[in-house]
């Protein structure tokens, strides 16, 4: 995130998309209610009928895979009328004209059409965005995971930087991630193609600091990602799969493909139950939970805070079994606590140079860049200008995917979660309360498309994609539009039996997991 | 800033400033039940009242603002006095049973009750019906035991933005109520236990099958492992068991919190975690194994796989809910030791 969580109070106008954030982040759903309580404008666009739709000033219900025209067809009325900052975009930008020049095309009308909307609310969202003294952004994976993934970022970020809604309180682009610690392991270079602090794989003076630091001689090729590495392993180019502390069996797309990936490669997997994925496994490390264990989290607005260990683990703290592993492959290692392992990293990684364990105790946590020791840290990213000198506009083309054109399967499922669960319910299926809140899957389908499948409210039915086929409770609420469905992921047997593993994103390699084809059926 | 006497003593605090908060930068202390600094202040308790010189009647600390040369007396005779007959008609129709109620230890008036020396014999007055019949299994409410501060709906209402929870009905009758009294399920209720988390007494409390008394738990300050907003937590510890977990003033989640931050914390202690190493025998089935043995095999077919297909047949997940540390080391791991940059997570997904 650009701007820290809180500061969405501030702004004057919120614009959600992609996020159902009162079930997703709880704590961000309730800032955004109070903030609308007080007076905040607030924009909805989703194909669901999210909660937050209901006390929104205007709310676009979207067709699954359409947010890059959406996009574009707002920029396209603040172009149109003139409601850009030219100031902000003179001083602090480049490519307007590319992009000024590529969204006349992308009319109200026309964008109504592929978006399934009407242009007079667009035009609505348009001018409540821009003509707003701080409007914020916030979006998650209904943004991030489509095969163009990238691509609808680029429109949110063009719609902030025509707009000069950066670099200050109640403003940003401000992705909410999902997971407690995703922004941490991706800022420690758990990422194929980057080391901590995202210093670039195959950069001679990167791989050189790190050669020199660690004593070792590092590959400058980059790695696989995932989405790659499973796929190679039923091509015989990956033997070994060594998985930490995820789920991957039922969180990933066309999770049936995944699991032949898991079953072919020698698996070893590290977690605290015997999840789907430790099943497959040919050994099994029992870790350490949070409250187990001392160390740092670093949560989605880049606040770096503690954890701390509170009972003893009943496996082996994963830091542990890392330094065992290290040692045993003949690299000799030694560190007396997480706070080492902390400090040596803080050392290699510029925005984190600043922070240590008795800092972030100092100020409640710290948020980086925080390069130096004594720097308060950065809350809100781009004040002045933006980090790199100019915001790039970058003007791309909406294309719809292919899953929304495939004979046989015309109904778009986009995926969901639920408050109560969390992921794959490793964690949260083990609380009786919530499972008896939540006993299991569903999906979610309009009451015309129930009648004209002649499915009741509460029946089970038959869902299926050329990946699989799933039974689930039929829910009929008007929620959702015709030929549209929505059904959450959390448990094996659902929604990622149907994904598409194969399409990916071309530059983040994300699968489409919020859109895929399917038909639904009656028992 | 404004000078203000603070008990006979000279004190420059910020203009606009409530007198209880003058007092708490002073370090005098003052009783509080409905005050909580995220809230719009009430005044509707009354225990914390002061006297002001000049003012006919007590003040109420929280909602009286400080103004120059104000003379302030926060234990007064008068208002200790007053503060023990509220605490006396509090206590007239509270379900006095600390020697089961969990709150004790860890509720207010049972601690101002103490401090002001109170006689609970004093006072008896009818007491209300206990159970507060609702759906939810998170939670529930002992009206017996409510003191109507209030602070569970100003939460609901003002924080959490849902108002659940309101002040209904007038007199004795007033309780804490959904609208109309209707299931809370139906009032819209998403179970983040903010309510229950800043209830001064025993009134709401989590449907918990730990049973523990405050002074047997200590409180570990932590990261909630759930989602992305990292929202502070203490656990509750008692013998090595995490038995509650109470919301702390982070930069991101303000004490607030949501479900399963709250609640969803009996996977730390659960029967089914992993205690051992498991490896597949020739059967094909698990079996348990040492550490040695297991960590040997793993690094012995690493060391294999490498010599003979090279290390980037090699692929490392990393994990979005392990420690910053932990990611570091194992990307180093990868890199280092195994000699790829075939390290990964599941940010994707």
């Amino acid at each position: 995130m650009t701007n820290p969580a809180a500061d969405v109070k501030n702004a004057d106008v919120v614009f959600i998309t992609g996020s159902n954030t009162t079930e997703a982040h709880p704590v961000i759903g309730a800032y955004v209610k109070q903030a609308v309580n007080r007076g905040t404008k607030l924009i909805v666009a989703d194909p669901i009928r999210i909660p937050l739709a209901e006390i929104a000033d205007v709310y676009l219900q979207i067709k699954p895979g359409t947010s890059l025209a959406l996009s574009n067809g707002m920029l396209n009325v603040i172009f149109a009328e003139g409601l850009e900052d030219k100031e902000y975009i003179g001083k602090n930008t480049a490519g307007a004209e590319a992009l000024r020049e590529l969204v006349a095309e992308y009319t109200p009308e026309r964008t109504a059409e592929i978006c399934g909307v009407k242009a007079d609310d667009i035009a609505r969202a348009a001018r409540m965005y821009a003509s707003a003294g701080a409007a914020s952004i916030l979006y998650c994976m209904g943004i991030t995971q489509h095969v163009n993934g990238v691509n609808n970022v680029y429109g949110l970020s063009n719609l902030a930087l025509s707009t000069g809604n950066l670099g200050k309180p109640g403003s940003g682009v401000n992705p909410l991630r999902g997971q407690n610690n995703v922004q941490g392991a991706c800022d420690m270079g758990a990422l194929p193609d980057v080391y901590t602090g995202y210093q670039q794989v195959g950069s001679p003076d990167a791989q050189k600091k790190f050669e020199d630091a660690w004593g070792a001689k590092l590959s400058g090729e980059k790695g696989m990602p995932s989405t790659v590495a499973l796929p190679a392993v039923l091509e015989d180019k990956v033997k070994m799969l060594y998985v930490v502390g995820e789920n991957p069996a039922v969180s990933d797309a066309d999770n049936q493909h995944a699991i032949k990936a898991f079953k072919k490669a020698f698996l070893v997997v590290q977690d605290i139950f015997l999840t789907e994925t430790a099943e497959l496994a040919d050994v099994v490390l029992p870790a350490a939970c949070f409250a187990e264990k001392d160390g740092t989290f670093t949560n989605s607005e880049r606040c770096v805070q503690r954890v701390r260990k509170a009972v003893p683990p009943k496996g082996m703290a994963d830091w542990e079994i890392f330094v065992k592993l290290m040692n045993l492959m003949g690299f000799r290692c030694h560190y007396d606590e997480p706070e080492d392992i902390f400090n040596e990293m803080a050392a290699l990684t510029p925005s984190y140079a600043g922070i240590t364990y008795s800092r972030i105790e100092e100020n409640n946590g710290l948020n980086w860049p925080c390069p130096a020791n004594g720097h308060p840290g950065t809350p809100i990213l781009h004040v002045g200008a933006p980090i790199k000198g100019k915001g790039e506009f970058k003007a791309v083309e909406w294309v719809p995917s292919q899953e929304a054109q495939m004979e046989g399967f015309p109904v778009l499922l986009t995926t969901s979660r639920l408050q109560h669960q969390y992921h794959t319910r490793t964690m949260t299926g083990k609380t009786r309360a919530i499972e008896e809140h939540c006993p299991g899957s569903f999906v979610q389908i309009n009451p015309k498309d129930a009648e004209s499948w002649s499915i009741e409210d509460g029946e089970t039915v038959r869902v299926s994609s050329p990946r699989g086929s799933v039974e689930a409770r039929a829910i009929v609420t008007d929620g959702l539009k015709e030929g549209t469905a929505s059904m959450p992921f959390h448990w094996a047997d659902s929604a990622n039996v149907l994904t598409n593993a194969e399409d990916l994103d071309p530059v983040s390699k994300i699968p489409g997991l919020k859109l895929a084809g399917v038909k639904i059926e009656k028992l | 800033m404004i000078n203000i006497f603070l008990n006979g003593s000279e004190l420059a605090v910020k203009e606009g400033s409530t007198v209880l908060e003058a007092c708490k930068g002073a370090g005098v202390s003052i009783p509080t039940f409905c005050y909580d600094e995220r809230l719009k202040a009430e005044g509707s308790c009354r225990i914390c009242v002061v006297e002001v010189e000049g003012a006919p009647k007590l003040m109420p600390s929280c909602s009286t603002l400080v103004a120059p040369g104000m003379r302030v007396l926060t234990h007064s005779p008068k208002v200790v006095k007053l503060r023990k007959k509220l605490l006396e008609l509090m206590l007239s129709n509270h379900e006095i049973s600390c020697l089961q109620c969990e709150k004790a230890g860890n509720c207010l008036l049972q601690d101002y009750a103490y401090e002001y020396e109170v006689d609970t014999e004093k006072t008896k007055g009818r007491k209300k019906i206990a159970e507060y019949a609702s759906s939810n299994k998170f939670f529930s409410l002992d009206q017996s035991k409510c003191i109507l501060c209030g602070r569970c709906a100003r939460t609901c209402s003002q924080l959490q933005a849902n108002d659940v929870w309101a002040m209904a009905g007038r007199g004795f009758e007033t309780e804490v109520s959904t609208p109309f009294g209707i299931d809370m399920e139906e009032a819209g209720c998403v179970h983040c236990g903010n309510c229950v988390s800043v209830c001064p007494v025993g009134a709401l409390k989590p449907n918990t099958r730990h049973k523990f008394r405050a002074w047997e738990t200590r409180k570990v300050r932590s990261t909630c492992a759930y989602c992305g907003v990292g929202c502070q937590i203490d656990l509750l510890v008692k013998d090595d068991k995490v038995v509650g977990v109470e919301p702390a003033g982070g930069k991101s989640n303000n004490g607030l919190l949501c479900v399963k931050g709250k609640f969803a914390f009996d996977f730390i202690n659960h029967k089914d975690r992993l205690t051992e190493p498991l490896i597949r025998g020739e059967d094909g089935r698990l079996r348990p194994a040492s550490w040695d043995e297991a960590l040997g095999l793993v690094a012995g077919k690493t060391k294999e796989i490498r010599a003979e297909f090279g290390a980037d047949a090699i692929m490392g997940l990393s994990s979005a809910r392990v420690t910053n540390e932990e990611n570091y080391l194992f990307m180093k791991y990868m890199r280092a030791a195994v000699g790829t940059n075939n390290v990964d997570h599941c940010a994707r997904l």
